[in-house]
């Protein structure tokens, strides 16, 4: 990777500052919480999981059960919300060549609401088992007419970004009229929409993995692709890319990855926004760096945020949407003020 | 041989026929210019041969049928250079030019080190290697089109489309511009096909013109023998004189035309 300018961090490092990043996100909300965990008993109990590393752990059992079953699924579940939100955010920015678009876009969070506010509406106590799946599903049927509706005719990415926009203003219309209808389930849904990662465990990190893993492959692997886009779908063409067929398999992997962070924790915006812009500034534009960086990235991003959200008010918590936009519009704002204009 | 052969080709664009069966050809190593006016079709008939609209008719490259040709493959033989290229602002000129080497890779490869060693050359080769970490933003359009030629040389073609590589440019750096594409004809044996509107630069750089008029070929040969002033006042609707170069090339001068109730000569 050629350095663009001195301030641009060459790939290499890039890649350690963001490791970094998540290794010491991941130290902090182990040792933060209710229970008073030794940090240094903590550090080894966690060393002591890695393959072929031994160490004794000064850990009651009791502070174990807390690290073990209660912090880290809930800081690997949060790791990998944020890195398919980051990514999911990223690959549409590449598709559509804006860098305004996030994971949410072209009716994925709306149909994810509209899946959960139904399930939670009216399938009665069944309905916290059959939330994640209602979300899953609506996210991804949500993507899908849009993509349906505004892909007619092979025409360009505008289309489908208005197409998206219409179809989520469509599902929202008739999840506000679900919801009005049932004013009782009012509290439930809307803490849904707000998401939240209480109660995470390990077999919801177990479910989405198998998506999470190929999603994000997909999209990874199509980074150069994207970096043919940019320069417009004409030329692209001219280049050898089918920019159609690209575009169809890199929206389909992030909403996939898209609806898998949905399905786990409810609707968590800005972060598919602000991680991508923020690699960008750092490491410069091309996908094949901005796309793995991202994935880092968020997924440190939001176990901060989710850190913030479960101790600033404990031992109530706050939603995690709301942390992930009270904090990080004004880092954002911040970034954009101190660092050299990036356009993608 | 003929490297380049147009065979009564027909573009309709939104169901408005745009091209009505141009014919026309370029020998392999050779410089076409089409020519016309405005909305004559120019660029129309260069996207079609670069296999970015569909058409009726036959084009072929080296006696293969192009429409035969998918994808990588036809990228692998034409790069296409558009009249206003997206350029992304904060690409670096070393990445860009690798984006040339896209119909060499795999679908999942990553481009590796023969490519960059291509595309290293292609920088060198346009002289613009000292700028490769600079932003695409930050080019004058003299580099701009270095830059943008040094893309298509990494592509390794055997057919430039350049769709008014001057246009952008001032006297000197379109002089340099063509002179650069005419020197990658002579060394590589590229064969160019392009539109221009200067009729003097057609007439000095390409050896065959084709001047083009509402979708239809209006004349076809050398530039002495297209580049008439009967020719050229009605296609263009131009008052123009043509003389004779210092290369013997014709050269296209306008004329104003003698003010309106003004009976004496205008100046000299």
């Amino acid at each position: 990777m050629i350095r663009t300018r001195g301030r641009r961090l060459p790939a290499a490092r890039a890649y350690g500052v963001a490791a970094a990043f998540l290794v010491a996100a991941t130290l902090v909300s182990a040792l933060i919480g209710a229970a008073d965990l030794n940090p240094l008993d903590t550090i080894t109990a966690l060393l002591d999981r890695i393959p072929l590393v031994h160490l004794p752990s000064g850990l009651s059992p009791l502070d174990r059960a807390v690290l073990f079953q209660i912090r880290l699924p809930r800081i690997v579940l949060g790791a990998m919300v944020g890195g398919l939100l980051s990514v999911a955010g990223a690959g549409y920015q590449g598709v559509f060549r804006n860098p305004l678009v996030d994971s949410g876009l072209l009716g994925s969070s709306a149909g994810a609401g509209l899946g959960a506010t139904l399930a939670i509406v009216y399938l009665g106590h069944q309905g916290p088992a059959a939330v994640p799946i209602a979300a899953f599903a609506g996210s991804l049927a949500g993507v899908a007419v849009a993509y349906l509706s505004g892909a007619v005719g092979g025409s360009g990415t505008a289309t489908l970004l208005l197409a998206g926009v219409a179809v989520g203003l469509f599902l929202t219309a008739v999840q506000t009229y679900v919801l009005q209808r049932s004013a009782q389930d009012l509290q439930q849904v809307y803490s849904w929409l707000l998401g939240s990662l209480s109660g995470a465990t390990w077999q919801q990190a177990g479910e989405i993995l198998p998506y999470s893993v190929v999603s994000v492959a997909v999209v990874l692997l199509h980074g150069r692709h994207l970096d043919v886009l940019s320069v417009g779908d004409e030329e692209a063409r001219a280049l050898g890319l089918h920019p159609g067929r690209t575009r169809l398999i890199v929206v389909a992997a992030c909403a996939l990855a898209a609806a898998s962070a949905v399905a786990v924790s409810g609707l968590i915006g800005f972060v598919g926004i602000v991680v991508p812009h923020v690699v960008r500034r750092l490491t410069g534009t091309s996908y094949r760096l901005v796309l793995p960086l991202s994935l880092l990235g968020g997924a440190g991003f939001l176990v901060l945020a989710d850190t913030l959200a479960r101790t600033i008010v404990s031992p109530a918590e706050l939603p995690i949407g709301v942390v992930t936009a009270l904090v990080g519009s004004p880092v954002f704002v911040w970034i954009l003020r101190t660092t050299a204009a990036v356009r993608t | 041989m003929n490297a380049i052969a147009i065979d009564q080709v027909a573009v309709d664009l939104d169901r408005v026929p745009v091209l009505h069966g141009v014919s026309c050809a370029v020998s392999s190593g050779g410089w076409l210019a089409l020519i016309g006016p405005n909305g004559a079709g120019k660029t129309t008939l260069l996207r079609a041969v670069a296999g970015l609209l569909p058409h009726r008719g036959t084009i072929t490259l080296d006696g293969m049928d192009l429409a035969a040709l998918r994808g990588r493959g036809r990228a692998r033989r034409i790069a296409y250079v558009p009249q206003i290229p997206v350029l992304p602002p904060d690409m670096t000129v070393a990445d860009y030019v690798l984006l040339g080497r896209t119909p060499y890779l795999g679908y999942l490869s990553a481009p590796g080190r023969s490519d960059r060693a291509k595309a290293a050359e292609a920088l060198e080769r346009l002289d613009v290697t000292r700028f490769a970490a600079r932003r695409l933003s930050r080019l004058s359009g003299g580099e701009r089109q270095r830059v943008l030629l040094a893309r298509a040389l990494a592509q390794e073609p055997q057919v430039l489309l350049l769709d008014e590589p001057t246009s952008d440019l001032d006297l000197g750096h379109q002089q340099q511009a063509l002179e650069l594409v005419d020197d990658l004809r002579q060394t590589r044996g590229v064969t160019v096909l392009c539109t221009l509107h200067d009729l003097t630069q057609a007439s000095q750089y390409a050896g065959h013109l084709v001047l083009l008029a509402e979708g239809r070929v209006e004349a076809s040969g050398a530039p002495a023998a297209v580049l008439t002033e009967e020719l050229i006042a009605r296609v263009y609707a131009a008052r123009v004189t043509v003389s004779t170069g210092p290369g013997g090339h014709p050269v296209v001068t306008t004329v104003r035309p003698p003010p309106a109730g003004a009976s004496k000569p205008g100046r000299e």
